[in-house]
């Protein structure tokens, strides 16, 4: 006999799970007086939303599930942004939370709230225990449903009396998703004319996102790429996908997209894209994206095919299967065409270089963390919050590793930094964490600090700060006639004095003269350690394609020019 | 005209909530939804009527429920040949001097009379969406009083279940 939360936390166990982020409550306390004595590591945080942010990048930097744990009510609520990071960017996180006794349920009883109902449309599936004989089903369900095909959240929501509740669980039959029918695969017909059009393209060209990395597909697609010679941009989730110091991996495409890896994009007569479901962020317009290359889709999900941009090849596969169909195939090979496309892309390259160096007494961001790239471990996890110094990182940080570059794409959510910083460290115990986040998002999430100081995680945190909403003023100076409204974020606090309040060692960066010498001493700091570093207010990321554009639209600052103009020339 | 597809589903608490809710959210119109138990005591059935021209928006919209945990199977019977029902009560003004009138028209649709009383009528009727449409413009005429349906359902001819189309 056992009650549900010896049951849940022994589920637990038996998956690997070793560590889980939470916060008690109420409704929750039977849970944690078990969990207390379980083998489970729980970390308590001082918000509800961080558990679920740290839960995430956890998972983001592990490929396993994140836990987290929150009581009913508010503590279930507070994990709403978490888990609709999750849903966005399929990400596995299992949250359960604690519910108000099974009679009390619908009575708008104390701490009580509809939390299956509301997290509905951002998981792939929530669960309301209502009979502890449906546990061990659920669970086995739930795991399977984050874990499998596109992974993402799902929530468990568990009433108070159901914790204590007895039960001979073994005599259970868990009941399975056995029933769904899968649908029909029509891949092998299309196999060989991709086969056909990858190898005689004239410009090909590979784009993948974040689901090269949830299928742990990484060496597959540089396999592909040794072999065809096919030059790889990136969706901002798929970044780390292929190692970005390689001479065929042009960067980040989309709306902060670097113009060469734009500019291909736009040429491309064929573009394999894989685990990637055209945000509006990278294809602009999706209504012209691209109409006249040939299109090849190929996703785990077959929801994403068709559903943003008409594909030639909509195939619906695991891309593990995909690649190895594929690269099992000896008709492929490498284009003839290929040194004049590569050619021209070095072009671009050259044209639209981003400046090297950054001269002047202000400090760049960009400046900031080039050094950084520079200077820190290669083996370093790289995370960062929602703005502007998200984009700088994802143009300027050269990501080595896959799952070594953590970023809110889908949902971009401010604050979600700090907390994904404190779950990535769990996730790579020992290893560096760098943190870059604005003065904004740091300070929507700051009380973290408390938590990564008591575990003494070694995330070294660049507090871009630039006194204002870096991203929002960018938008009001280019498209709001420079009306900055609600974009100054004024008495912004000393972040070294508050660094000090939470006991965790600080630094100030102000001059570019002194950026290398501080940031090897940031890096070279054991534990926890934070740099406020004061950044130009004026910067803006650049190149950019305004909103509904297209690449010949994209603007910036072209070969140390001062003003902005189209790279079309307008 | 719309796509009908029927939607079998585990038969679990909330699931026509997160069928309709998955429908709006990803703003698709419905004419119609309709659902009821089966054969299958696990098991339940909803159909619902697109209102959709584009073949490829209403795959989109039968990949997005199919991901759904609870649905089991979704069978598009727009080019399956099929019947559909739906049922329709009607109260209708009937004041004895046009009963007799309203009777015949009962009489032509095949409709029933299923409530009399002094100054009304109700009428069941089941069939396709046409007649019943027709049907209802008739009785206008009378003063229709309140319309009630049920929204369509449909069944493939020959010998297959939906499971195994």
């Amino acid at each position: 006999m056992k009650n549900g939360a010896e049951y849940i936390i022994e589920f637990l166990e038996k998956k690997g799970v070793e560590v889980v982020f939470g916060y008690p409550g109420g409704q929750i306390l039977n849970f944690y007086h078990y969990l207390g004595r379980s083998n489970l590591k729980h970390i308590l945080v001082r918000h509800e939303q961080a558990a679920a942010h740290a839960a995430c990048g956890y998972a983001r930097v592990t490929g396993r599930p994140g836990v987290c744990i929150a009581t009913s009510g508010p503590g279930a609520t507070n994990l709403v942004t978490g888990i609709a990071d999750a849903y966005l960017d399929s990400i596995p996180l299992i949250a359960i939370t604690g519910q108000v006794k099974l009679q009390d349920i619908g009575k708008d009883s104390f701490q009580e709230a509809d939390i299956t109902g509301i997290t509905t449309p951002i998981t792939k599936h929530s669960y309301l225990i209502q009979d502890l004989k449906q546990l061990p089903g659920v669970l086995d369900e739930a795991w399977q449903v984050a874990t499998k095909g596109r992974p993402g959240p799902v929530l468990i929501d568990v009433p108070k009396d159901l914790f204590l509740e007895q039960e001979d669980m073994a005599a259970i039959h868990s009941h399975l998703i056995t029933r769904k029918v899968a649908r029909e695969d029509n891949t092998e017909k299309m196999m060989p004319q991709i086969v056909e059009r990858l190898s005689h393209a004239k410009r090909p060209l590979i784009l993948a996102g974040g689901g090269v990395i949830s299928a742990g597909a990484w060496d597959a697609l540089a396999e592909l790429v040794q072999r065809t010679g096919i030059p790889v941009v990136t969706t901002l989730m798929g970044k780390g996908a292929y190692p970005e110091d390689q001479p065929l991996a042009l960067g980040m495409v989309g709306m902060h997209g670097l113009a060469a890896a734009n500019l291909a994009l736009s040429h491309c007569d064929v573009l394999l894209c894989l685990g990637t479901r055209f945000s509006d962020r990278v294809t602009g317009n999706r209504r012209n994206f691209l109409d006249k290359a040939c299109i090849i889709h190929v996703d785990t999900d077959a929801a994403e095919l068709q559903k943003n941009v008409i594909t030639d090849f909509p195939v619906h596969r695991d891309l593990n299967d995909f690649f190895k169909a594929l690269l099992e195939d000896p008709k492929l090979v490498r284009s003839e065409a290929a040194g004049e496309w590569s050619s021209r892309i070095q072009q671009w390259q050259n044209q639209y270089k981003q400046p090297e160096a950054y001269t002047g007494d202000i400090l760049k961001p960009q400046a900031l963390i080039r050094s950084v790239a520079r200077l820190a471990d290669p083996r370093s996890v790289v995370v960062t919050d929602v703005g502007q110094h998200q984009m700088f990182v994802a143009q300027h940080y050269p990501i080595r590793q896959p799952r070594g570059f953590l970023t809110s794409g889908g949902l971009g959510a401010m604050g979600f930094g700090l907390p994904a910083a404190m779950g990535a460290a769990f996730g790579v115990p020992g290893e560096p964490v760098i943190l870059f986040v604005g003065d904004g998002g740091f300070q929507m999430t700051l009380q973290e600090l408390a938590t990564i100081r008591e575990h003494r995680l070694p995330i070294k945190i660049f507090i871009m700060n630039n006194g204002n909403l870096g991203m929002i003023r960018q938008w009001q100076g280019l498209f709001f006639e420079a009306h900055y409204v609600a974009s100054d974020l004024p008495a912004f606090p000393d972040f070294v004095k508050l660094a000090e309040a939470y006991d965790v060692p600080a630094f100030r960066i102000t001059t570019p003269a002194e950026l290398e010498e501080k940031v090897r001493q940031v890096l070279s700091t054991q534990g926890p350690v934070l740099a406020d570093c004061w950044i130009d207010t004026n910067e803006y990321v650049f190149p950019m394609i305004p909103p509904g554009g297209k690449p010949q639209d994209m603007i910036g600052r072209w070969q140390n020019e001062t003003h902005i103009r189209s790279i079309s020339g307008e | 005209m719309g796509h009908t597809l029927a939607v079998l589903v585990e038969n679990r608490p909330g699931v026509l909530t997160r069928i309709s809710g998955l429908i709006s959210r990803r703003a698709f119109n419905i004419e119609s939804i309709a659902a009821g138990y089966t054969e299958d005591k696990d098991m339940t059935r909803i159909t619902i009527v697109v209102r959709e021209d584009d073949d490829q928006q209403v795959q989109q919209l039968v990949d997005q429920l199919a991901k759904l945990v609870d649905v089991i199977r979704i069978v598009d019977h727009t080019h399956i040949d099929s019947l559909e029902r739906e049922l329709v009560l009607i109260k209708v003004k009937a004041i004895p001097e046009k009963r007799s009138d309203i009777v015949d028209i009962v009489d032509i649709f095949r409709a029933n009379i299923v409530d009399v009383n002094r100054e009304t009528m109700v009428i069941e009727l089941s069939g396709g969406q046409s007649k019943t449409d027709a049907l209802c413009e008739v009785l206008t005429d009378y003063g229709i009083i309140e319309i009630v349906r049920t929204g369509k359902v449909i069944i493939s001819r020959g010998p297959l279940p939906a499971k195994a189309l």
